[in-house]
């Protein structure tokens, strides 16, 4: 099997699965219950806390353990909205931000809020301009994702943050889904306040995650309850999956300057690879993201290639059109602009440091091989 | 260009004549034990002087965790520069710009070489000119400059060093005797604690615990208290007594309004035959004057009563936010507002005499022979040794997990 489809979920660390059986397992006691069970269980958490803090260069209780992704956004935009919504009710984000951030401002909208959606150039990068122009004196909240996850565009957080810091009662959200790991945020260096952190992006587990609130950051909680993780995601806590993803960060972590490296190898061979190919365009920018490899093929059907290819035990994806007007368009590639053709035929490559050169051949001549039998049929 | 050592200067204690020499000893045998998470460090002393040889580790870590240690008065990095003159200009310019900010500077150089052959008010002006040539809205103040730079010509090399880095002051811990400090887990205990050492008191604690009445966590917190108290302390020893019994029998036997005198002052009983065992001439409490029933001036009073061992109180005239940003400070706050009850809050009486009299608490402990129970309660204490850790990384027993 060739598994490229690593934006999508990753493969666990086998690790990380021990872990969690372990904890599982052994640690299963309700950290709230007052007995000596419960405190060793508490005490568990705690650890798993500080150790994540240490790994993030944070405060231990800066960090909030959620479930993933699109939990922790939605903690994030939804709560600093209700939370601040007497300071003003107009938030900035961008045009291919994920459906869980550009859902989470639409409800908002129904709710009264105002949202600007920032336009983005042709290789989908926000424009600094585009920004300072959009502050308004009712803004609260800026949230913009660190790497797009159809493209792998990179976008200038640090900037960004650079922008925000000068206007103090604006909130700066970052969605570092597709980025933790591969792209260094300096958390405080970069004003960010709130910071949107995946598990299973990273080789941990699916339904674990954590989100990043800094110090003197007060949100609305969307779960009211027993006041787990300060009160900001009451529920008893996922303590196998938080410990698992500690795990997982910290193996990330330790690997992440190789693993980078052979990413942009592994990129490298494929864009030369790919560039062969008549059919393909490379819609991805050069300095993206390496993980990230975005193309269309003009005239053809991505579902068709993905389960052509998917015989052969080749796994990528498609572009997720959730947030598109049009089912079969990408509302990424759609902002960035571009032809209809290429909105319509886009798949996404996206590789694992796990990932070896052979899987990158093979792809790419099983995909010349796939346009070339459907070229008869469709071309 | 980097600073490879750190000068460590010891303020007061440098006045006490004929101790001089213990505590110099004890100072270097503390500072000894903080630096082993430093492993390349090493510590050399001069006549008046300790240098911390940095061999490589990171000057700004070291320079905090030597900031922690009490006896010194005050720190600066220092280069150590071959005798050239071109190299000690070079020196000179990269220590006066480690001083963040500063306007105004002074050299003081200090020949000891005489075979080096430019002379002191001569290598001043030299200096001096090379650093105001170097930098922009830099003056020299020799009076009341921002950074001192000394330069100290020596046979073997020369020494220079920047600005003044504040020490934590006091006395070097274990230099004036060892007092058992009552901690109960609360924010003030462990901030007396912390005041004790700094005059150079050596502190072991003592902790009453009654299960089940209070929990496993607040033991924890306790320990964990301590623990964080061995940065100052380097070593610490908890003696904690198993206290349910008497607090049943106090419940039981004794008239409501008086329970938590006489608590305390059996609490003083205990502690005074656990000193008198262990060698210890005194206890320290972190009373402060009318935060509660129990530290009202008649209240110390009649607790006091039991024991003729001096009782410490450095909080005794501190306002309550001061105790809170000391304890900020040094770490316990933290844990200290961990929730759980200790010994003092289970058994609380709904309406504590706040000005019991001794006499009475006499009269009434006169009923009920606890001598028995002070004697069990002593022999069956636990006694925990803790140490500073000198792992950079935390102690951890879920380390397989992460």
């Amino acid at each position: 099997m060739i598994y490229l489809d690593n934006s999508a979920t990753t493969k666990p660390f086998p690790e990380v699965v021990q872990s969690f059986q372990k904890v599982a397992e052994q640690y299963y006691a309700n950290p709230s219950s007052i007995h000596r069970f419960g405190s060793e269980a508490e005490r568990l958490l705690l650890q798993s806390k500080k150790q994540a803090a240490q790994l993030l260069k944070v405060s231990p209780e800066e960090v909030i353990f959620t479930s993933g992704g699109t939990e922790g956004n939605n903690i994030a935009i939804k709560g600093i909205a209700l939370e601040h919504q007497n300071r003003g009710k107009h938030i900035i984000t961008s045009q291919i931000e994920h459906p869980s951030v550009i859902q989470a401002c639409g409800a908002l909208e129904s709710l009264g809020f105002e949202v600007t959606y920032l336009p983005v150039t042709e290789t989908g990068s926000v424009r600094i301009d585009d920004i300072k122009a959009s502050i308004r004196p009712d803004t609260i909240l800026i949230s913009i994702m660190s790497v797009n996850n159809e493209l792998g565009t990179v976008q200038p957080i640090g900037e960004i943050g650079h922008v925000v810091k000068q206007y103090p009662k604006i909130f700066f959200h970052v969605d570092h889904v597709q980025g933790l790991g591969k792209v260094d945020i300096d958390f405080y260096d970069c004003g960010i306040d709130l910071c949107t952190m995946s598990g299973h992006k990273i080789h941990g587990l699916n339904g674990t995650g954590a989100l990043f609130v800094k110090k003197g950051t007060t949100l609305f909680p969307l779960h009211h309850g027993g006041g787990q993780e300060g009160a900001y995601r009451a529920g008893t806590e996922n303590l196998a999956g938080n410990v698992s993803f500690v795990k997982a960060l910290r193996m990330i972590m330790e690997q992440k300057q190789t693993a980078v490296k052979k990413l942009e190898t592994l990129n490298q061979r494929l864009r030369e690879r790919l560039a062969a190919i008549p059919y393909v365009i490379i819609n991805s920018p050069t300095d993206a993201a390496a993980h990230i490899v975005n193309i269309s093929v003009p005239g053809f059907k991505p579902e068709v290639i993905i389960h052509a290819l998917g015989e052969n035990d080749i796994y990528i994806s498609t572009m997720s059109a959730c947030s598109s007007k049009r089912s079969d368009e990408s509302a990424v590639l759609a902002a960035c602009r571009l032809r209809e053709d290429r909105t319509t035929s886009a798949l996404r490559v996206s590789m694992s440091f796990e990932n070896t050169q052979e899987d990158v051949d093979t792809f790419v001549s099983e995909l010349k091989k796939v346009l070339m039998e459907l070229n008869k049929v469709m071309g | 260009m980097q600073f490879n050592q750190i000068m460590v200067r010891y303020g007061e204690m440098a006045l006490k004549g004929k101790n001089r020499h213990k505590f110099e000893q004890k100072l270097q045998s503390n500072l000894t034990h903080k630096l082993k998470r430093y492993p390349a460090t090493r510590l050399k002393k001069t006549r008046d002087r300790m240098y911390v040889m940095l061999n490589g580790e990171d000057p700004y870590k070291v320079m905090e965790t030597c900031q922690e240690v009490f006896g010194i008065q005050s720190l600066s990095f220092a280069v150590r520069t071959e005798q050239d003159e071109d190299k000690i200009k070079e020196a000179a310019l990269f220590a006066f710009n480690e001083a963040d900010n500063a306007k105004t500077f002074k050299i003081s150089a200090k020949r000891t070489d005489k075979t080096f052959p430019v002379g002191s008010q001569e290598m001043n002006q030299r200096l001096g000119g090379y650093i105001l040539k170097n930098t922009e809205d830099v003056t020299v103040d020799v009076h009341n400059p921002d950074v001192e730079i000394t330069v100290e010509i020596r046979q073997d090399a020369v020494y220079i060093t920047s600005k003044k880095y504040p020490g934590a002051g006091g006395l070097p811990v274990g230099t004036t005797g060892k007092t058992l400090l009552l901690l109960s887990g609360g924010i003030d205990s462990p901030v007396a604690g912390y005041l004790a050492m700094k005059r150079g008191v050596e502190v072991e604690a003592i902790h009453f615990h009654s299960p089940p009445y209070t929990s496993e966590r607040a033991k924890q917190k306790v320990m964990d208290l301590a623990q964080e108290m061995t940065r100052f302390g380097i070593k610490l020893k908890v003696h904690i007594i198993p206290f349910t019994n008497i607090q049943q029998k106090i419940h039981q036997e004794m008239p409501e309004g008086y329970s938590m005198t006489i608590m305390r002052r059996l609490m003083l009983r205990i502690s005074e035959a656990v000193a008198k065992e262990q060698d210890i001439l005194s206890m320290t409490t972190g009373e402060s004057l009318g935060q509660v029933a129990s530290q009202t001036m008649e209240s110390m009073s009649a607790i006091n009563d039991v024991t003729n061992y001096p009782v410490i109180r450095p909080l005794v005239a501190m306002d309550k936010l001061d105790i809170i940003s000391i304890s900020q400070q040094i770490g316990t706050y933290d844990i200290s507002i961990r929730p759980y009850e200790d010994c003092c809050t289970v058994f609380v009486p709904k309406s504590p005499k706040t000005r019991p009299s001794k006499e009475k608490a006499q009269y009434y402990e006169a009923a009920v022979d606890f001598s028995e129970d002070i004697k069990q309660a002593v022999e069956q204490r636990e006694i925990i040794k803790l140490k500073l850790q000198t792992e950079t990384k935390t102690e951890n027993e879920f380390e397989d997990l992460f």
